[in-house]
């Protein structure tokens, strides 16, 4: 019983990792670049919804939607500002400047909010789950971050699959100059992603101070790099790959805390990173890319 | 040649065809040039083309014929000179824009969209066309079955028009080589183009195939009505399909005219050639 207790709470938090993953990877697929800061825009987000609710007094749903709607805005600025300008360049460079924009939110949240943590009251108001008399208890929070993973990632497999901007996105993705030629305005749609990536960002901040209460300037770093290796797990650029690789790295995670030790959970699940990588470089449900001679 | 009857000499040394005189030029390059460092890779080239003209650039390798490609469709910005696009200046703008302002393109090395299907490349070339807001796609409106339909009924036909409508659903990285190429043709074509610049079309091809291609050139200039600038080897297709031809080397024009003036003039034999 304990077992299945921890293998939800792990599919749980994956799911998490999944929604943050899915904004790794789209970003990483269409913008060919490693967004470092999209751990922060899930801060952000959080503290978004936090201010919403408790100093504006308004509905958590309310607030749920002025964080995605503010981080979608920030993601197309920083975008713009940060990281337009070096297309083209090398992507060491792009890295880079994408670490500093992530020290530039968290440094910005912490002159605005302050380092204390924040005491986060969860947005989902549903009775506890109880199945097999107790035995199990399966709370709102982890019900609706499960939904909320699935039902994102089913409508993100049908817009870049059937809709006219995420064709774009898909012909940026294979060949951006070719896409520029055939008259698909690259930039706006570099934009677009981020927006998506961004939006689903502040829902997962706002998921996760659901489930974990308490909030603070570094709170998306940690789940920023788990879900950067969930995408990579499973396999980056996929969609389907970031869902498998967040809910993977959720239950090792999960079940190592509960069976092996709390301090080394994170080096089992790079271990677990690295040994699939080994076998499959392109991760589980990954391209292989085949360079034609 | 039929087709030096319906040629009529203009004053700027170049040729139109009959029914294009009096219309304004689809393309007027005036003194194109551009140097990349200190080297000059294109200097003083100057083309007009016609509204339905099929015009060939044609010189040795590394003479620069895809770098004036690069500069007729906004991939780079030249040094100097200007390009005009039925009259519009093209400077300053976007690839996406030159190509929304009517130039379309294929590339020397095949550049599909390899892991998407046929019928998809040539619809991403429809971007434009294709009129349908995010809301009703992702809620699956009715506006968007029919905005869907229509883009696939249009999409389907082109595809016929190349004789590709069999392929529609594969990956177009899947597909044999010549099949690629003319798969590049349809989706330059879906995006409206004004003129059509063909980066080596026959380039793989063989003989057959190069024959089917001339007959789909002329196919597609008198279907749409379009101008067509290709960049071509293979001297037969380029002396049997284009009225006029420019010679390129070392980034100059070197010579101007009809397929028969370009092959007896001795300044071109020489660049091909060698001095005899």
């Amino acid at each position: 019983m304990n077992f299945l207790q921890y293998l939800i709470n792990g599919i749980s938090i994956g799911s998490v990792y999944a929604i943050i993953a899915l904004g790794y990877t789209m970003v990483y697929g269409i913008a060919k670049m490693l967004n470092f800061a999209h751990g922060d825009v899930i801060m952000i987000g959080a503290y978004m919804s936090y201010c919403a609710t408790n100093y504006l007094g308004l509905h958590p749903l309310v607030g749920l939607v002025i964080a995605m709607a503010v981080c979608t805005f920030l993601g197309i600025t920083i975008e713009a500002l940060a990281y337009r300008p070096l297309r083209g360049v090398p992507s060491l460079a792009v890295l880079i400047t994408a670490i500093g924009v992530s020290y530039f939110l968290q440094n910005a949240a912490q002159l605005i909010w302050g380092s204390a943590p924040k005491n986060y009251t969860s947005i989902v108001s549903m009775e506890p789950l109880k199945i097999f008399g107790g035995g199990l208890v399966i709370t709102g929070e982890v019900l609706i971050t499960i939904a909320a993973s699935i039902v994102i990632m089913l409508a993100l497999t049908l817009f870049t699959g059937k809709t006219k901007m995420g064709k774009a996105m898909r012909a940026v993705s294979e060949d951006r100059d070719a896409a520029q030629l055939m008259g698909i305005p690259v930039n706006r749609t570099i934009s677009a992603t981020f927006a998506i990536g961004s939006a689903l960002a502040a829902l997962a901040g706002v998921l996760l101070c659901s489930t974990v209460p308490t909030l603070m300037p570094t709170t998306g770093s940690m789940p920023g790099i788990r879900a950067f290796t969930a995408a990579v797990l499973g396999g980056i650029g996929s969609i389907p790959g970031a869902m498998l690789g967040g809910i993977l790295l959720g239950i090792i995670e999960t079940l190592s805390k509960a069976y092996l030790s709390t301090q080394f959970s994170d080096a089992i699940v790079f271990t677990v990173l690295i040994l699939v990588l080994l076998v499959k470089p392109s991760g589980l449900l990954g391209k292989t890319v085949q360079e034609k001679v | 040649m039929g087709n030096k009857k319906r040629l009529v000499e203009i004053p700027s040394n170049t040729f139109l065809r009959e029914e294009d005189l009096g219309k304004p030029p689809v393309l007027d390059v005036r003194n194109l040039g551009i140097d990349f460092g200190g080297l000059t890779a294109v200097d003083e080239f100057n083309i007009t083309i016609g509204q339905t003209e099929i015009a060939g650039l044609i010189g040795p390798n590394g003479a620069g014929k895809t770098t004036i490609f690069n500069l007729l469709t906004g991939v780079y910005q030249p040094t100097r000179g200007c390009v005009l696009v039925k009259g519009v200046d093209i400077k300053g703008k976007s690839a996406a824009h030159v190509n929304r302002m009517g130039v379309a393109r294929t590339f020397q090395n095949i550049r599909l969209f390899s892991q998407m299907s046929a019928l998809d490349n040539v619809k991403v070339g429809m971007h434009h066309d294709i009129r349908c807001s995010f809301v009703s796609s992702m809620l699956h409106l009715p506006g968007f079955y029919k905005e869907e339909e229509k883009a696939n009924e249009k999409a389907m036909q082109l595809l016929e028009f190349m004789g590709l409508s069999e392929v529609a659903e594969m990956p177009a990285g899947s597909l044999p080589y010549g099949i690629q190429r003319r798969l590049e043709i349809v989706r330059a074509l879906a995006t409206k183009p004004s003129v059509l610049l063909l980066d080596e079309p026959a380039a793989g091809m063989n003989p057959s195939e190069t024959a089917e291609l001339m007959e789909q050139i002329r196919r597609i200039r008198d279907t749409f009505h379009i101008a067509i600038l290709l960049i071509e080897h293979d001297m037969n297709l380029v002396m049997g399909v284009c009225e006029t031809i420019a010679v390129v080397n070392y980034g100059k024009i070197i010579a101007k005219g009809t397929p028969d003036q370009i092959q007896n003039n001795p300044d071109v034999i020489e660049a091909y050639l060698g001095k005899g």
